[in-house]
């Protein structure tokens, strides 16, 4: 169990240092995640209160979008001079090697959601009422994101068509993600008179599956 | 063309023209015996009901059912080949989530012309049953682009056997929404397990059930066949390009 979660640290400090030093993460996918959020509120031409009433729904579309572009990255590094085949022959546990790898996903988009986080606050103006029900769902529904990336990531990672493939095979089932983090941050902005609770906790099982089943087919994905 | 060329057979013929005969029995009764919904309300006696829409059932009920069976063979056949390996699971799994996505564009669009009429909507974005029916229909699609995508469907199958068994996990939810969700749908409960209707409208919803599961699995025989037959092709075109370089190396 103590190599197991050595290697975790490994895969996850070799994938966060390699992105620290191209800077992808800074350099352009924050850059497009701010551009995105400029987009909505200049295409929906809408008043600040049609944009506070959206911005839980337009913060999870934008965290998609850039979890895309960051799951596409995470596979690229790997794809390259077949940095994987060299991953699995080290004889690192296949499931260090997905969850390594999903918490370096979770790990940038958490700074991805912080940054869109401010954004929404300064351009739309939403006011938190419920920080901790806020931190705990972007937190949870990171997480579920990343798995889930990380699974589709491996399945799609030998094809050239893997940009466009990606969105196709991830999007569909990351909707009840999308749909609980959107329900519990409208809560947590105070737009809906909901209890976000329920929807975070319907969040938290959808982690917890999407995790499980992930690790449970580390071997299957890695192998591929 | 020799019959093993071929991807009928004589049980696929009599199950296609059985197919066929069924179907024909069941547009007739759909759409011609049975009679409309018309009900009156017991005070105003005032006529309400679906009227000529619920013949519309006969076919959206089933062909929902058998998206459900074809993308749970797709799930077996996924978790055959995942643990037997071999290009029979693979191409059953291939044929049953490709009919599958093919029956479940028919159910959205049958569901969304029956929709209009009666609850005066095409799509409703609230109802779960078809949010959760279009992300199966998404899901499948994914499944195929992923297929597709690949030039040698050795290498599809193990990537598209995962996605297939994360995609089945949908239908219980979509099963279950009604139940779980149901002031969040304008869908009924079950029809058929509550026994709410009799007689002939019975019968036909019923036929219309068997017609479906037939027509489903001639289309996924033959698509199974189709797969098998380009499998050969392939193995017999190795087999004869590896005999052209033997000759050319004896100097033949």
């Amino acid at each position: 169990m103590k190599r197991l979660f050595a290697d975790i640290g490994l895969i996850t400090g070799k994938d966060l240092k390699i992105e620290l030093r191209s800077r992808v993460l800074i350099n352009q996918v924050a850059p497009f995640a701010l551009m995105i959020l400029v987009l909505f509120g200049i295409a929906l031409d809408a008043d600040q209160q049609s944009l506070r009433n959206f911005a839980s729904g337009l913060f999870w579309i934008s965290v998609l979008l850039c979890a895309l572009m960051a799951i596409s990255r995470s596979m690229t590094i790997e794809r390259d001079d077949e940095a994987l085949v060299g991953l699995n022959l080290s004889g690192v546990d296949p499931l260090a090697i997905f969850l390594g790898k999903t918490c370096a996903i979770a790990i940038q988009l958490l700074i991805l959601e912080i940054f869109l986080g401010v954004g929404i606050i300064l351009l739309y103006r939403s006011e938190v009422e419920d920080l901790l029900l806020l931190v705990s769902t972007g937190l949870f529904a990171c997480i579920a994101i990343s798995a889930l990336g990380t699974i589709f990531g491996f399945l799609a990672s030998g094809l050239g068509v893997r940009e466009t493939l990606l969105p196709i095979l991830l999007l569909p089932l990351l909707l009840p993600v999308l749909i609980g983090a959107t329900r519990a941050f409208d809560d947590a902005l105070g737009v809906a008179a909901i209890n976000g609770w329920n929807w975070f906790a319907f969040v938290a099982g959808l982690t917890v599956i999407l995790t499980s089943v992930g690790a449970g087919a580390n071997h299957l994905m890695v192998e591929n | 063309m020799t019959s093993s060329l071929t991807t009928a057979s004589k049980g696929s013929k009599i199950l296609g023209m059985t197919s066929i005969v069924g179907f024909v029995v069941l547009v007739l009764l759909a759409f011609f015996v049975t009679d409309p919904d018309i009900r009156f309300h017991p005070e105003t006696g005032e006529e309400f009901g679906q009227f000529d829409a619920v013949r519309l059932l006969y076919l959206h009920v089933p062909m929902a059912i058998v998206t459900y069976l074809a993308f749970v063979v797709c799930a077996i056949a996924s978790a055959g080949y995942l643990v037997k390996r071999t290009f029979w699971w693979d191409s059953m799994a291939h044929a049953a989530g490709e009919v599958g996505t093919l029956t479940c564009a028919l159910v959205l669009i049958t569901g969304s012309i029956w929709g209009r009429p009666v609850w005066n909507t095409w799509w409703e974005w609230g109802d779960v049953r078809l949010m959760s029916t279009l992300i199966l229909f998404l899901l499948f699609l994914g499944y195929l682009a992923l297929r597709g995508a690949f030039v040698s469907p050795q290498h599809a199958a193990r990537p598209a056997a995962i996605v297939a068994l994360i995609a089945v996990l949908d239908i219980p939810l979509i099963n279950r929404s009604v139940e779980w969700w149901e002031n969040r749908t304008l869908h009924q409960k079950s029809t058929l397990s509550e026994l709410k209707i009799e007689d002939l409208t019975l019968f036909t919803l019923v036929l219309g059930i068997l017609v479906s599961v037939l027509v489903v699995s001639w289309l996924i025989l033959h698509r199974f066949r189709v797969a098998w037959l380009e499998h050969v092709e392939f193995e017999q075109g190795v087999k004869t390009a590896i005999e052209e370089r033997r000759h050319l190396g004896h100097g033949d």
